[in-house]
């Protein structure tokens, strides 16, 4: 700017600037309005609407579920899998090493504590679909007796932990807690 | 581009003509545009992936006039089409095989640009313009096969949606965008509706382009050199319109075995079951066409990868004009490039026969060594062989090469040839 003319025909520099601002000015104040108060209204109606939003709590008795046996409920239309797991199932989830698994988490990790603060293991509450690309998979089948899915062959343990095939993650374990011995509110 | 040949005849047309020439646009294009002498049967796909387009907007049109786009009502709302609407089940059938025969002549349409060069220079954009019309003809079919709302589609749709998820930190958003919800569910059908009946004006408009991007450097052809003077080329019309007339009246004998005699052959029997959000069908595969792709996704254990080699293998073909450093354009004069091609068109039909299995063992094996061969393919033998690879001398011209080959054929003694003399008196009669 210390070069600039400052006299002449061109005029006073100070004007050119002015200028200079308030196109700049002009630009950022209708870009900025366009984006927000056009392109993201646009763009945010495709986001779950309220109604759907509104879904976002579950509460399952668990007292019907007999040890050994699933149930698949739906918790904001997605499938999720409750399985009452035997101690056997608990015992073989328990006994695998660390460095045997691709996400490493341990079988306690997986559970979450009851009313009374002790981890309620016989209890595995987890989305039912795949993390690799969204399909049910097929309980106590797979190479390790936990779930198998069967779209592009991942096989998860009884804890729900992958173990081998495409997906990257566990079963997601949604958040959830106990209201009492038998009821699990998920959400 | 050619000069005008337009002549208005009545006084209306020479009226219209110095308001709007759109009449002469059309003469232009479509009548009078010299094409080269020399093209064969592969060059009729683009008029029959033209008459495709235009079934399966009509077809489109009209089965959205009975069709339901909620997840409680689709189902029945197509069976309501295929058992009570007057003709709905020709008119779906029509639509659903229309889509597969869209897909069959647009790869051969495909494979013939590859084959005679079609893409090299001065045809880039002639070729990317096509290579857009095909991702949104991808897009196109994958919405439109969610809509019955069956099993099929519905973890059709899940799969898919669920590739974006793979995305690193923008992925679960995009996917929130995508279903409108937490997961595949009422308003994901409604909004794949509203986006299967935008994407085919929009392929109608990129059609439009793609065809502007061909007048402008005019038709290849099987020789792949440029037209040099008139004697290369012959009017349009009669001579491509009856010639493209004639192999879109064999294609039609061929879709109407499959409307008429087999119409659930290229599809699922799973998609007969409404969709089930609790239960995934055993053994889950796209349509056919997109079947490849699916190969390509699966032949990697990484979910990251496999997704980001699944795309890279369609927009690879974006960057193919400038991959293949060959100056000769046809295949005919590449001996070697020749027969690595023939071996790329095996690879796709090895990945597509493999997408089609269960990912273990052979098929996921092939599926390997094909998307090993599909991206070497483009990546090393193109670049390479346009370096290494001494082609065949080509010819001087389009005009003389014919004038060549029916003076050979005339003293080999066929049934059909004719005295040399008059070969050379009319060639453009003996093509």
């Amino acid at each position: 700017m210390a070069q600039t003319q400052t006299h002449g025909p061109e005029g006073d520099d100070d004007d050119v600037d002015r200028r200079d601002f308030l196109y700049i000015a002009t630009g950022v104040f209708g870009v900025t309005g366009i984006a927000w108060g056009v392109v993201w209204p646009l763009i945010d109606q495709l986001n779950p609407a309220a109604d759907v939003r509104a879904l976002a709590k579950a509460d399952v008795d668990l007292s019907a579920i007999a040890e050994g046996q699933q149930i698949v409920i739906t918790w904001q239309k997605k499938p999720v899998f409750i399985r009452h797991r035997t101690a056997e199932e608990i015992e073989t989830a328990e006994a695998v090493e660390l460095s045997a698994l691709k996400d490493k988490e341990t079988d306690d990790e997986r559970v979450r504590p009851g009313p009374d603060g002790a981890l309620q293991k016989q209890w595995l509450v987890m989305l039912a679909n795949c993390t690799h690309l969204g399909c049910v998979p097929v309980g106590e089948a797979g190479d390790y007796d936990g779930w198998f899915c069967p779209c592009h062959g991942s096989h998860y343990d009884t804890a729900g932990r992958i173990r081998k095939g495409p997906a990257p993650t566990n079963l997601v374990v949604p958040d959830y807690i106990f209201l009492d011995e038998t009821t699990i509110q998920i959400g | 581009m050619h000069e005008s040949t337009y002549k208005p005849a009545s006084g209306f047309t020479k009226w219209l003509d110095q308001r709007m020439p759109i009449l002469r646009l059309a003469h232009d294009s479509f009548v009078d545009f010299p094409t080269p002498k020399n093209l064969n049967y592969w060059y009729t796909f683009g008029g029959i992936l033209s008459l495709c387009l235009v079934i399966q907007i009509v077809t489109g049109i009209i089965l959205a006039m009975h069709y339901v786009p909620h997840a409680d009502y689709a189902f029945r709302s197509v069976e309501h089409i295929m058992r009570d609407v007057n003709h709905g089940w020709l008119i779906r059938y029509v639509h659903a095989n229309g889509a597969s025969m869209f897909f069959l002549a647009v790869y051969l349409h495909m494979f013939r640009g590859l084959y005679y060069g079609s893409y090299k220079a001065p045809r880039e954009v002639l070729w990317m313009l096509g290579v857009v019309i095909y991702l949104l003809m991808m897009a196109a079919a994958f919405l439109g096969y969610v809509l019955p709302w069956g099993q099929m589609s519905y973890w059709g749709a899940m799969v898919i949606t669920n590739l974006f998820a793979a995305i690193p930190f923008v992925g679960e958003p995009i996917q929130a965008l995508l279903w409108g919800s937490f997961t595949v569910d009422n308003p994901t059908l409604n909004r794949f509706f509203s986006l299967h009946y935008l994407v085919p004006f929009m392929i109608a408009g990129v059609v439009i382009l793609h065809i502007w991007a061909l007048h402008v450097p005019g038709n290849n052809n099987p020789l792949g050199i440029d037209v040099k003077s008139k004697a290369d080329t012959v009017p349009f019309h009669p001579y491509y319109t009856v010639k493209d007339g004639f192999a879109i009246i064999v294609f039609v004998i061929l879709f109407a075995y499959f409307v008429f005699f087999n119409p659930n052959i290229l599809g699922h029997s799973d998609n007969y079951i409404p969709a089930n959000p609790l239960a995934t069908p055993a053994h889950i595969v796209p349509e056919w066409y997109l079947l490849p792709f699916y190969a390509i996704l699966r032949a990697v254990p990484d979910k990251l990868m496999g997704v980001v080699l699944m795309f890279a293998s369609i927009l690879i073909l974006f960057v193919l004009p400038w991959l293949d450093t060959s100056k000769v354009r046809s295949l005919k004069f590449r001996p070697i490039a020749k027969q690595f091609f023939f071996l790329f068109v095996i690879a796709c039909l090895v990945l597509g026969w493999a997408g089609g299995q269960e990912a273990e063992g052979l098929p996921l094996i092939l599926a390997r060594l094909g998307t090993v061969y599909y991206f070497a393919y483009f990546l090393v033998i193109l670049p390479l062989l346009g370096i290494i690879e001494t082609p065949k001398p080509v010819p001087d011209s389009i005009h003389k090469a014919v004038l060549k080959r029916t003076a050979e054929a005339a003293i080999g003694g066929s049934g059909v040839a004719v005295p040399a003399g008059a070969a050379a008196q009319k060639p453009e009669r003996q093509i």
